[in-house]
């Protein structure tokens, strides 16, 4: 597929991520792909740094930082406000991290979506609470090492699913991304752009600091992602209607994990069931999405 | 025109006076009326406004900083637990210069659940960098929250209006509900000083280094005491339009007084008619009627109780471990006087308890009787409780 999109960047440079990071690719992409009517709630993350300190900004577009349980919130605010001013074609867009979707942020992003409060809501995944210094949240996934699940105590809890959340609300449009793989995200910020109602993107933003891997790794380790099933691209219309993008070779997991400095500890055995569960969430998505393996 | 409301009622009907653009609210107990009022309105095109049903008072607050940063016109109300839930977004809206108007029902704190009117709920947010008014009675819940709307877009602070859970919000009173042409004489349209703009693209709330943090802080200081000296322009401007005004503070026969009462909400309305009591058996008590809150009217408090002999606070209201809020702020407001008379703090009323005549008066004689406070607070109409072992 190729990538049709604009020279025209929304992000001036100088952002203050660390070496690859993934969260400054995924915004990238999202703000080429949806052009200058946008607004974006950006609730506490990675994000509430990495756009510079007062009075700098790596932003072209109006922000509005907010609490970091508010996502969902503050953006049903705007677009009522937008509403009541007549203005229909400026896109309200809330850009969170895993911990602001998964956890803190959950209820009012589920209070929004239940609504079915027209705006976009994009969480840029990478596994942890790395802004705060890498603690685990209920998107990290089993097996990880972080800094509140260290040693023997690596996290034992699968991560949450949460589009399946999401698509139990019948929201009009929920997609997963990553940054691996361009051309699909773009296409998908455009189709979640064209809906009404609430749409969400889950998109796979690798983070070298946090996952110990160098930072030339972290498209690659995207990649893998997805092609070992550990994140499969896809989609979801009103909940119920599933389509899978791409249906790789379903590589072995191992590949994965071993070249990430927060699974070292994982064993042969551990990393067997590890296996198991990636297949048995791949055979699911196959049934939802009416296929068969 | 007069008519016969609800506190709430009055509430609402201020509120769609004001030209309201996006309303949003959690239903608690006594704040509901408020809410159905304001859905009903929205809903029947008596407003122009939408109306978020959000899932909890955090949300609700966070949807209004939304809204409001879109250049809108906001407005919610709540209450006790719900007020505490909004906390940290109460110094968000503050930080973030935002002119949201929010009506609190005051509630007592569970537990044990209690529904009825206690302040600690309102005076536990005195730092949170939002103006505070608390209303005597149903005309004045109508003109304060009007007043606010101007109050909070001159200065750039969001307001507080106060008023008793059910001796306000659920109390019929003659109420004098102004004509919207004379509403929109007083509070004209809302113009946002800044807002999210697609036009001129802005970064709001972003991470502040201590270089600049500080100054920002002290910005929000300078606007509160702009407020306050803003605050008898404004009442003479809504007093030429309506005919009413009544100040930060009222001091009520304050001149002549030997022992002032300091009041707050309704309980002030018990002691007017204990006043006239008083003085027609030859005692000389007088009121000082505290309205506005934040920011603290010192001048004003001061002046008022230069004269008496001395101060007996009445407080529905505790802070554990110290005593009752206003009776803290009195002192506080009077310590630096020269000559100023003793602050005895009485705490009475407390989880919607009757504040009656015979209340008040017994404040006033256990001050008179005494040369000096005993204690920073005492407890009026505590019964004798048997704890068991």
């Amino acid at each position: 597929m190729e990538l049709e999109l604009s020279d025209r960047e929304f992000m001036h440079s100088g952002h203050v991520g660390c070496p690859g990071c993934g969260a400054a690719i995924a915004m990238r992409f999202l703000l080429k792909a949806l052009g200058e009517k946008m607004m974006m709630v950006l609730p506490a993350c990675c994000w509430s740094v990495i756009a510079g300190p007062y009075p700098t900004t790596t932003l072209k577009i109006p922000v509005i930082h907010s609490a970091f349980e508010t996502g969902g919130a503050v953006a049903s605010g705007v677009r009522a406000a937008l509403d009541m001013k007549g203005d229909t074609e400026t896109t309200v867009v809330t850009w969170a991290g895993d911990g602001g979707t998964f956890d803190i942020g959950f209820q009012a992003l589920s209070g929004a979506v239940e609504r079915n409060e027209d705006f976009i809501y994009v969480c840029y995944d990478n596994e942890a609470y790395m802004n705060t210094g890498i603690q685990r949240s209920s998107s990290t996934p089993y097996g990880a090492w972080t800094t509140t699940t260290p040693g023997k105590d690596w996290k034992k809890m699968r991560k949450k699913n949460i589009v399946e959340a999401l698509a139990a609300h019948r929201i009009p449009y929920a997609a997963t991304a990553s940054i691996s793989h361009p051309e699909d995200l773009v296409r998908k910020v455009r189709r979640a752009q064209a809906v009404k109602g609430s749409r969400f993107l889950h998109i796979f933003a690798s983070c070298p600091t946090g996952w110990k891997i160098p930072s030339e790794m972290a498209v690659k380790i995207a990649r893998m992602a997805v092609q070992t099933n550990i994140f499969p691209l896809y989609e979801v219309e009103e909940g119920l209607h599933y389509t899978i993008n791409l249906k790789p070779k379903r590589f072995p997991v191992r590949e994965y994990f071993k070249i990430q400095g927060r699974f070292q500890h994982l064993t042969d055995a551990d990393l067997d069931v590890i296996q198991k569960m990636v297949d048995e969430d791949w055979e699911l998505l196959l049934r939802k999405a009416g296929e068969h393996a | 025109m007069k008519r016969v409301l609800e506190g709430s009622q009055a509430v609402a009907e201020a509120v769609r006076l004001a030209r309201v653009q996006v309303v949003s609210a959690y239903p608690i107990t006594p704040q509901t009326h408020i809410v159905e009022f304001l859905s009903e309105y929205c809903s029947s095109g008596t407003m122009n406004a939408r109306f978020l049903r959000v899932e909890s008072e955090h949300s609700c607050m966070a949807a209004l900083i939304g809204a409001q940063s879109a250049g809108v016109r906001t407005f919610t109300a709540t209450s006790g637990q719900g007020l505490a839930l909004m906390h940290e977004l109460l110094h968000w809206a503050s930080g973030a210069r935002l002119p949201i108007v929010m009506a609190e029902v005051n509630r007592a704190f569970a537990p044990g659940w209690n529904i009825w009117v206690d302040q600690t709920d309102s005076l536990a947010q005195r730092d949170t960098g939002w103006i505070q008014l608390y209303c005597e009675d149903s005309q004045e819940v109508l003109d304060t929250t009007l007043q606010a709307y101007r109050l909070a877009e001159s200065v750039a602070l969001p307001v507080m209006v106060v008023l008793d859970a059910f001796f306000l919000s659920h109390t019929y009173e003659p109420v004098d509900v102004p004509e919207p042409e004379e509403a929109d004489r007083f509070l004209p349209p809302y113009e946002a000083r800044f807002q999210l703009d697609t036009a001129a693209p802005c970064s709001f709330g972003p991470l502040v280094p201590p270089s600049v943090y500080m100054e920002m802080r002290h910005d929000i200081a300078r606007a509160m005491e702009t407020a306050l000296s803003n605050f008898s322009g404004m009442e003479g401007e809504f007093a030429a339009i309506f005919g009413r005004r009544y100040g930060t503070v009222e001091a009520i026969r304050c001149d002549d007084a030997e022992i002032v009462f300091v009041t707050s909400g309704t309980i002030t309305s018990t002691a007017r008619s204990v006043l006239e009591n008083l003085r027609g058996r030859g005692e000389k008590p007088g009121i000082l009627k505290i309205r506005l809150f934040r920011p603290f009217p010192v001048e004003a408090v001061r002046n008022a109780l230069k004269g008496a002999k001395k101060v007996a606070v009445i407080d529905r209201n505790f802070s554990f471990g110290a005593s009752g809020i206003f009776a803290q702020e009195v002192r506080a407001a009077l310590c630096n006087a020269v000559g100023h008379p003793p602050v005895f703090g009485f705490v009475a009323g407390i989880g919607g308890r009757d504040v009656t005549p015979e209340v008040l008066e017994e404040i006033y004689w256990k001050t008179k009787n005494s040369a000096v406070p005993e204690r920073e607070s005492v407890w009026i109409g505590l019964q004798e409780v048997s704890h068991g072992t």
